[in-house]
């Protein structure tokens, strides 16, 4: 039976994170940008939502079960307040829900409650590598069996909250096939830049290089490993549901914009080529986050081209995002460009989508 | 309620059930009646007349839910939808003979929506008879396309004889002729004709005429010789002097301030978008199952899950084409699924028929593209799914002027203010 309405407990997590978004990650997603630093009364916030919580069972310390289709709902809302505000508050998912989907019973054991039952704490996951080509199925960082445990080698980027992490997922190439695997802080061979990483947008975001010199870590999900497509197709529904909220938020900045400045008479959103523009941005933004539903809950019931399908919603929200955001800056015109406007940053925000992957999943 | 994507299986059963008739009784036959214009393919008239009969929806593609089985739990209802899956499923076959489907058509939707009970009850009965029957709706004139504002046909009530006299010209009626000239194989059909009985109410002065099959003073001018959908009659109907029974005015026949006639032509619109855009993906969805399967056939493989920078263009081309499509789709679902359940859907009509008149145009001109000669060649389909598929972005509003609705619903501004 088709229908395209959140059931209540979802329209719930809906109307929370979304006063959340509006109310503090909007207003503090500009200095936040500028001063490279997000409260952490903001993040601690975000996390005391429960939405992890939430999504994992009471058997490991939470109350719920994980949804991708909830998930999408609850990251678009926040993803519209920031999107740098989002994914730092999201950071501890990067560990715990690959966990949950791949990790052994032990594995689970050990971390989740840790994670679901305290504060905000940065546990984190380092999938990307520095090459034009980056392809997360391809992964130039290597690993080898080394009796129960693997060695891994190799170099990480944009890593989220490396520098104090209690633990992350490094992502590697096992016989030509990724898989996952757990490194705790202190490891030896594990080295974090000082520096942070700079990238044009989500500079609230504390991201770090990460080296792998022959570190010694566990598995996810011991010894048989894992099946990583399950974690991709997460981390790719995520990006599409962040890249509709990003550009949801862009949106709604030019709409009001548009319905405010006046020019030749009437208020620019009286004349056709932005009204169009605008139309087009509103069904766009639509067409993707149906297209993101639809993923999720494939992904949700086991349906057999799920991974197709997330792949494609991932395809499409990015080029969405970029289009939209684009417009944006376009609608405020030259005021666009000044960074003391909202739409700037969006449009920079909005073009990560297609160079970015497993920095949220759901 | 919560977020679902099952195809229910009741549509389930009825899409399997037409693509069969797609590919046994369209596909085999599409190019015949591509290639001789204004020929009439009765062999899928008539037998979707019976088929459509013996499913009891009371003839015609309309609205129909099963009901559940006595005991089985309640459901919400899947009229809308079901009809969108069936509109797509035909049109995939070949959306010329789709759109000559016997069945009142837009003129029955007319009806329908600005109708009073003696009139639906007197005017939908027949599309159940015996012989297949059509109607028709007319409102473009020559010099009144997406301006219906500009309407120039007239209707004058003659008091003696209590009939309307209406003077008009109309054109580019979809089935015009099919419901206007009597055929030997066909039912007694009829035509909605929207005519002023104020101009100067402007709006507010417009109404809908029932003018049945036959009428003194109309005649059919003109069958338009089109791009595409050939097997579809576009009818140019002069009115001269025509006479109608005064009870053939749809809604009030006198004017007030408040623009209640045209309310229900655009009420009219609200639902039939989603359905327009459905037989457009239908279109689509046909010219890239065929580009897939003529790549595959020469060896040429679509990976998925590649970064963009691996992947090789004809297959960043084919994904641009699946997403488009399948997100377009699901905005007509969305658009049926609230008309089903009673949600205001005139922001999501409009919106699934933007998207649909650019993908579906979007989609057959690359597939084409992409092909070289196998698509230009009319030794495939391909060539002629590219023709059909522009005529989605004209009528029912074309992409423009459903661009125009869309903003004037995110922006709360009245046509006045958006023009
Ligand atoms: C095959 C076919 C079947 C049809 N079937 C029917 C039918 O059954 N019944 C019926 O009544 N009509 C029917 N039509 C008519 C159809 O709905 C009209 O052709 C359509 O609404 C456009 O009107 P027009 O052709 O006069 O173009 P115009 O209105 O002259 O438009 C020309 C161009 O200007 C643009 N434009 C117009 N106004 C605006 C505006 N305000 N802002 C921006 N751009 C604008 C349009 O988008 C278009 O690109 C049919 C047409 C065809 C071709």
């Amino acid at each position: 039976m088709y229908s395209f309405e959140p059931n209540e407990e979802q329209q719930m997590l809906i109307d929370a994170v979304g006063k959340y978004a509006a109310n503090d990650l909007r207003p503090a997603a500009h200095d936040a940008e500028e001063s490279r630093e997000l409260p952490k009364k903001l993040v601690s916030k975000g996390w005391e939502l429960g939405f992890l919580q939430a999504s994992t069972p009471e058997a490991y310390g939470g109350f719920g079960e994980r949804s991708a289709v909830t998930g999408a709902l609850a990251l678009e809302e926040m993803a519209f307040g920031d999107l740098a505000g989002a994914l730092a508050v999201l950071t501890p998912s990067l560990f715990a829900t690959p966990i949950l989907l791949g990790g052994s019973e032990e594995q689970k054991q050990e971390y989740l409650p840790r994670i679901v039952g305290g504060d905000w704490a940065p546990y984190t996951a380092a999938l990307m590598e520095m090459s034009f080509d980056f392809d997360p199925n391809a992964l130039k960082t290597s690993a080898k069996a080394d009796g129960d445990n693997y060695i891994l080698n190799g170099e990480k980027i944009f890593v989220p909250f490396a520098k104090d992490a209690e633990a992350l997922i490094v992502y590697a190439n096992l016989d030509g096939v990724t898989q996952g695997f757990i490194v705790t802080k202190g490891s030896a061979g594990l080295s974090i830049s000082e520096e942070r990483e700079k990238v044009m947008g989500l500079n609230a975001l504390p991201m770090y290089r990460v080296k792998l010199e022959n570190v010694s870590a566990s598995r996810l999900g011991g010894a048989s490993g894992h099946d990583f497509e399950l974690i991709l197709s997460a981390m790719r529904i995520a990006s599409a549901s962040a890249a509709v909220g990003v550009a949801r938020s862009s949106f709604e900045y030019a709409k009001n914009y548009a319905k405010e400045r006046d020019a030749f008479g009437v208020k620019i959103a009286q004349k056709q080529a932005i009204a169009f523009m605008l139309a087009e941005m509103a069904t766009e933004i639509e067409a993707m986050r149906l297209l993101t539903w639809e993923a999720a809950w494939k992904l949700d019931n086991n349906k057999d081209d799920a991974h197709i399908a997330a792949y494609l919603a991932q395809t499409g929200a990015a080029d969405m995002v970029m289009m939209v955001t684009d417009r944006g800056v376009q609608i405020y015109g030259g005021h666009g460009y000044i960074r003391e406007n909202p739409v700037e940053l969006l449009m920079r925000n909005g073009r990560g989508f297609s160079s970015l992957l497993g920095l949220v999943i759901l | 309620m919560t977020i679902d994507f099952e195809t229910p299986k009741p549509i389930a059963q009825m899409q399997t059930m037409l693509q069969t008739v797609a590919e046994n009784m369209m596909r085999t036959t599409s190019r015949e009646f591509d290639e001789n214009e204004h020929a009439i393919p009765w062999g899928y008239v008539e037998f979707m007349h019976t088929a459509m009969r013996s499913m009891g929806g009371g003839g015609g593609l309309t609205v129909t839910d099963d009901k559940p089985k006595e005991g089985a739990e309640k459901r919400p209802p899947i009229g809308y939808q079901k009809l969108a899956a069936q509109i797509e499923m035909l049109s995939w076959g070949d959306v010329g003979y789709y759109l000559i489907t016997p069945g009142g058509g837009l003129g029955a939707a007319a009806v329908q929506a600005a109708g009073n009970a003696g009139q639906k009850a007197k005017f939908l009965a027949r599309f159940n008879d015996d012989k297949p029957t059509y109607a028709a709706m007319c409102m473009t004139e020559p010099g009144a396309g997406s301006d219906t504002s500009a309407i120039r046909a007239r209707a004058v009530l003659d008091e003696k004889t209590n009939e309307w006299i209406i003077n008009g010209e109309k054109i580019f009626v979809t089935a015009g002729d099919k419901s206007f000239t009597e055929y030997e194989k066909l039912g007694k059909g009829f035509v909605v004709v929207w005519a002023s009985i104020d101009p100067s109410a402007g709006r507010s002065g417009m109404r809908a005429f029932v003018v049945e099959s036959g009428a003194p003073g109309v005649k059919v001018t003109k069958l338009e010789h089109k791009l595409g959908i050939r097997a579809s009659d576009t009818a140019s109907i002069s009115l001269v002097d025509a006479r109608v029974p005064f009870e053939n005015i749809l809604g009030s026949p006198t004017v007030e301030k408040s623009t209640t006639g045209f309310k229900g032509a655009m009420a009219t619109f609200d639902a039939t978008r989603p359905l327009v855009a459905a037989s457009g993906l239908g279109v689509a969805r046909a010219a890239l199952e065929f580009l897939k399967e003529k790549l595959k056939e020469n060896g040429v493989e679509i990976r998925y899950g590649l970064p963009r920078q691996k992947l090789s263009n004809i297959e960043r081309e084919v994904f641009d084409m699946e997403i488009m499509l399948k997100s377009s789709w699901l905005m007509v679902l969305k658009a049926v699924w609230m008309a089903d359940n009673k949600k205001p859907n005139a922001l999501e009509s409009s919106m699934s028929k933007v998207k649909a008149g650019d993908v579906t145009t979007k989609v057959t001109q690359k597939a084409v593209e992409i092909l070289g000669p196998l698509g230009y060649s009319r030794e495939f389909l391909l060539e002629k799914w590219f023709r059909d598929a522009k005529i989605t972005d004209i009528y029912e509003g074309t992409g423009q002027i459903n661009r125009l609705v869309v903003a004037r619903q995110i922006l709360g501004y009245s046509g006045a203010e958006l023009r």
